[in-house]
């Protein structure tokens, strides 16, 4: 199956964002985006993830829910990873396929241990203000994977399956 | 299209009609100021209607969990209505179901306030 590539490096299509490559096959397409710290990328980001999730065949509620663990991720990426520093991005790469949608977002900030967050949903947490973003995530996606980037930073694989027919 | 916050009286219950998004950033800090305005004007019995309410993230849900902490501090008490069932879910997920008082109906929801 011929692979046919997309638009060179770094086409620049905003202010805040830069499309580096786009990949397509035959029921796959591939993209990876660099987005700035802000919290409009999160926006952003969640618009992109969305209408893809749309094209890849998922209902408005499985959209909603994909949207919305991108959203949490993206935060987290923003705001705890990259700490809205402006010399720092946050990669978004989205692999859309006839089985689904795979989505990673990679900080470059300095990694956080999993395992140190508390639990939200003990008793004793549950009138806590922050911490319940990565609960959403999993109760949203199929798969949640987090593990350190490589070059730095912390990146997350979300993936979504569409249901079998 | 951020959160819009409007209030009005049905007895002594303080009901706030919450329309749009409540997410983070100025959705979320506008709907906390809201909330602690209402509380330092000293209204304690406070129902917030969420029908209008298109999104909620975990910002949005924590600021609704601080508002709960506020008035309960306060001695009053921070009851909901017009829950979808995204909201619904989302209160499920997170056990925040057993936290808030939720309704399906205004009249009931106003009667329950002691």
């Amino acid at each position: 199956m011929p692979l046919v590539r997309g638009s060179p490096c770094y086409i620049s299509y905003s202010h805040s964002s830069a499309l580096l490559y786009r990949q397509k096959r035959r029921n796959m397409e591939k993209f990876q985006t660099l987005l700035e710290s802000k919290l409009q990328s999160v926006d952003k980001a969640e618009e992109l993830v969305m209408s893809e999730a749309g094209k890849a065949g998922f209902d408005e509620d499985d959209q909603h829910q994909i949207g919305m663990a991108v959203r949490e991720c993206m935060v987290n990426a923003v705001v705890h990873g990259n700490r809205y520093s402006s010399n720092k991005r946050v990669h978004l790469d989205i692999e859309r396929s006839e089985k689904g949608l795979t989505v990673v977002v990679g900080d470059e900030g300095e990694g956080f241990d999993l395992s140190a967050l508390p639990d939200p949903l003990a008793p004793e947490n549950l009138l806590r203000q922050s911490g319940r973003g990565l609960l959403l995530i999993r109760a949203f996606m199929d798969e949640f994977d987090l593990h350190p980037r490589p070059g730095g930073g912390t990146e997350v694989r979300l993936v979504k399956n569409l249901a079998a027919v | 299209m951020s959160v819009k916050l409007t209030s009005r009286q049905v007895g002594d219950v303080t009901v706030i009609d919450a329309a749009g998004r409540i997410t983070l950033g100025e959705g979320a800090s506008a709907f906390r100021d809201y909330i602690r305005d209402l509380a330092a004007k000293g209204k304690k019995k406070l129902l917030l209607n969420l029908s209008e309410v298109s999104y909620i993230d975990s910002s949005g849900i924590g600021e609704m969990v601080s508002g709960f902490t506020t008035v309960t501090n306060n001695g009053g008490q921070l009851k909901l209505i017009g829950l979808s069932k995204r909201v619904k879910d989302l209160l499920q997920i997170t056990k925040l179901y057993t936290v808030f008082e939720a309704f399906d109906d205004e009249t009931e929801a106003v009667r329950s306030f002691s």
